[in-house]
């Protein structure tokens, strides 16, 4: 699903690497960042039919990395021109690819208490600890972190953001393991790392900032996460017949009598998702559209977007198991098709959609007192 | 289709939202079902609503309406659903003005939508005839004698049925439905009033050799199925938006509540076992706030989804209100089952509205047919 790019990328076929060069080359990797960092310089309604041209012709993704979804937009906001001129056009063409440093062993949802120290040694800083839950760090090139800047200082004032190259020796990864049995995700030390002083981002101590406008970017990436085959929430007027993922797929599984699908307590919690994907779609759309009429940042709707998303594709994964019955609980080996293999992995990977970036109960805390203002 | 409102409506709905709050808010709705006046509406508040145009949106402006179309409307509906406002609106201007508008003659036209528009009379359509909704296969018969057509058959359900001036009845006539337009007082009709929970007023209706003219009949002889089931989508989108006003009242009224009342010496919205129960709500409503405004909308701006997105508004609209009305009562506590408060009158109006043109699993049902599946 995931295609990243970077130094260390392998390439699944000649075509690929092809669809990335030239999609970055135009910048349509990343389709609204400005053209003097080698985006796309598309605007809203540009980049809206751009997209709708690429979902037409089927066109797989040619590139989605934490650099596009979070690094990029942070760095256009925060970062030097220097920053951006070296950093951004890597992320457009795909010859970097970034992961994050955020969580640490002692330091989940309490973010702010982290402990991985940057120490200023003149030209450059030196930094210890470690990181956990670094997605795809093993694949990556560079990373950006939050480390410890001022130790006297309140949490919040002593934190800075910086970018480390992980090729050097005071770097490594190691996998964690997780219960699909894939290792999306790493643990990585720092063990007298060093980092150059332009690798700052947004000032010495301001880190957090940094932080909470990037946090907001991961949590509209997942909550937009296993949408791509639900109901469509489009504005435009097609003649193509409405269908559904999921009760195609589920037709293979338990057969349909007179069109219907045959097991009508499976068909009602189809029905129930496929509802509520459209609603969603369209929930998404109107807040896009909200904020590009009032021109300011998102709706009260979109608090509800990491909460919601992930618990709907939790639920879709659910019902993708329902239906396929024992051929959805195969580990491995040649009598499971691929493609059911790979359901079973992802349905224990949407586990932790709503741990990831937020947990659900933090997004309901956030609702209730930042909307729904209920006192403390 | 458009998501957000245009000038023209966010007028509709400012204006609406004035008239409910000034005119009707929910202690009107009380004291109309305190008089006991069996029509369950007030004649002059309903005057009101027509002189500000609202029985004529629907209306083109050849016969005296305004033409702001179902958004228009919806928003109007969604203000009034929120204050609980009764009118015979929803059956005279939106149901049976858009039968006559789709289905009728010049002449039908000039006479009935101009009247509605007016503000002059009202009408009921007498479709339903179970206690579940189910438009086709209709038992109520018309047969042709002549030049006229004589109906038996028995209705249920009838929304104002008990006092409009008009019915358009929905009958069988062997090849197809048919609509035929008559006055209430004609021989052959027998009207039971039916109180309902919600306080408004339905009815059971039987033909008994009711002898209508050729020229009551409204659209071709046995050729009103696929306009009818065009009405009811437009009704049912409607409808949602009244419903939808309903279920953020009941929030807000609720949300306050919460921010107010103290227990164990704190306010009950600082505990989170209710915290979060609210903030799941808040996120239902924002879900059914897109499903209306994009069925409103879809008939507007000629989408070619209508059905799906009439059927995904009522069913998501029909459950979320149950579950608010529901929380809403809970969260009350005591005084949320006592009839002084407002609140129980939610939980009542939820499940009346829920059964019009189709109740939850029908819409899911149907949802489901037009997906393929």
């Amino acid at each position: 699903m995931l295609f990243g790019g970077g130094r260390k990328v392998e390439f699944k076929d000649p075509d690929q690497k092809l669809w990335m060069d030239r999609m970055g080359e135009k910048g349509w990797t990343c389709p609204t960042w400005p053209k003097e960092y080698g985006g796309g310089g598309l605007n809203f309604e540009e980049n809206k039919v751009l997209q709708e041209e690429l979902m037409r012709i089927k066109a797989r993704p040619a590139l989605n990395s934490f650099g596009i979804w979070m690094l990029g937009p942070a760095l256009l906001e925060y970062g030097t021109e220097e920053q951006k001129m070296e950093h951004i056009p890597k992320i457009v063409k795909g010859e970097i690819r970034w992961c994050q440093g955020y969580s640490e062993p002692g330091s989940g949802s309490d973010l702010a208490s982290l402990k991985t120290k940057a120490e200023d040694q003149g030209e450059e800083y030196l930094i210890n600890g470690q990181k956990v839950w670094t997605s795809y760090a093993d694949e990556c090139d560079m990373i950006f972190t939050l480390v410890r800047t001022g130790p006297l200082e309140p949490k919040h004032e002593g934190i800075s953001f910086l970018l480390i190259d992980m090729d050097q020796e005071g770097v490594t990864t190691k996998p964690i393991k997780l219960i699909s049995g894939k290792s999306p995700f790493c643990e990585t030390f720092f063990d007298n790392a060093t980092a150059p002083k332009e690798n700052l981002v947004g000032g010495l101590n301001k880190g957090w900032s940094v932080a909470k406008r990037l946090l907001q970017f991961e949590r509209n990436m997942i909550a937009g996460m296993g949408f791509g085959s639900a109901a469509s929430g489009s504005s435009k007027k097609t003649d193509a017949k409405p269908t559904s993922g999921l009760a195609t797929m589920a037709k293979r599984y338990v057969g349909e009598k007179e069109d219907k699908l045959n097991d009508s307590g499976l068909r009602n919690k189809i029905i129930d998702h496929d509802m509520n994907s459209q609603a969603f779609a369209l929930t998404l759309r109107r807040a896009a559209e909200e904020s590009k009429k009032s021109n300011q940042g998102p709706s009260a709707a979109s608090s509800i977007f990491k909460y919601y998303g992930t618990e709907h594709n939790k639920l879709r994964y659910e019902i993708m198991l329902e239906a396929m019955g024992t051929k959805a609980l195969g580990w491995d080996g040649a009598e499971f098709g691929p493609e059911e293999l790979a359901i079973t992995r992802e349905w224990l990977r949407t586990k932790a959609n709503s741990i990831e970036g937020g947990t659900s109960e933090v997004q309901l805390n956030v609702i209730s007192k930042r909307v729904l203002e209920l006192p403390q | 289709m458009s998501l957000v409102l245009n000038e023209e409506q966010s007028y509709l709905k400012d204006t609406a939202r004035d008239f409910a709050k000034n005119k009707t808010p929910v202690s009107h709705f009380r004291g109309v079902r305190d008089s006991e006046n069996p029509e369950c509406f007030d004649r002059e508040i309903w005057k009101e609503m027509a002189n500000l145009g609202w029985s004529g949106i629907l209306i083109p402006e050849e016969y005296g309406g305004s033409d702001f179309g179902v958004a228009g409307i919806g928003v109007i509906f969604e203000e009034l659903g929120r204050t609980l406002t009764p009118s015979p609106m929803f059956s005279t201007a939106v149901v049976c003005a858009s039968l006559i508008k789709e289905a009728g003659n010049e002449d039908q036209k000039k006479d009935y939508l101009t009247k509605i528009a007016s503000g002059d009379i009202t009408l009921s359509f007498a479709l339903e005839e179970s206690s579940r909704h189910s438009p086709t296969n209709l038992e109520t018969t018309a047969k042709k004698d002549g030049d006229s057509y004589i109906i038996n058959g028995q209705k249920t359900f009838v929304l104002d049925g008990g006092f409009a001036d008009f019915l358009i009845i929905a009958a069988d006539t062997g090849k197809g439905t048919s609509l035929f337009i008559t006055n209430k007082d004609a021989k052959g009709i027998d009207i039971k009033v039916t109180p309902m929970v919600d306080s408004r007023n339905a009815a059971n209706i039987t033909f008994k050799d009711l002898k209508l003219s050729s020229s009551d009949l409204i659209g071709e002889e046995s050729g009103s199925d696929q306009i009818i089931e065009e009405v009811l989508d437009i009704s049912r989108s409607v409808i949602s938006a009244e419903m939808f006003g309903g279920i953020q009242e009941a929030f807000d009224v609720t949300l306050n509540y919460l921010k107010e009342r103290d227990q164990f010496g704190a306010k009950i919205g600082s505990f989170q076992a209710l915290q979060h129960r609210a903030a799941i709500m808040f996120s239902e409503i924002e879900l059914c706030k897109s499903c209306v405004l994009e069925s409103l909308t879809s008939f507007d701006e000629g989408s070619n989804d209508i059905p799906r997105l009439a059927s995904l508004a009522k069913a998501k609209i029909g459950e979320v209100f149950h579950l608010v009305s529901n929380e809403a009562v809970q969260m009350h506590g005591g005084i949320g089952v006592t009839d002084e408060y407002d609140i129980g009158f939610y939980l009542k109006r939820a499940r009346v509205a829920e059964q019009i043109f189709g109740n939850v699993q029908f819409h899911k049902d149907r949802y489901a047919e037009l997906t393929g599946y």
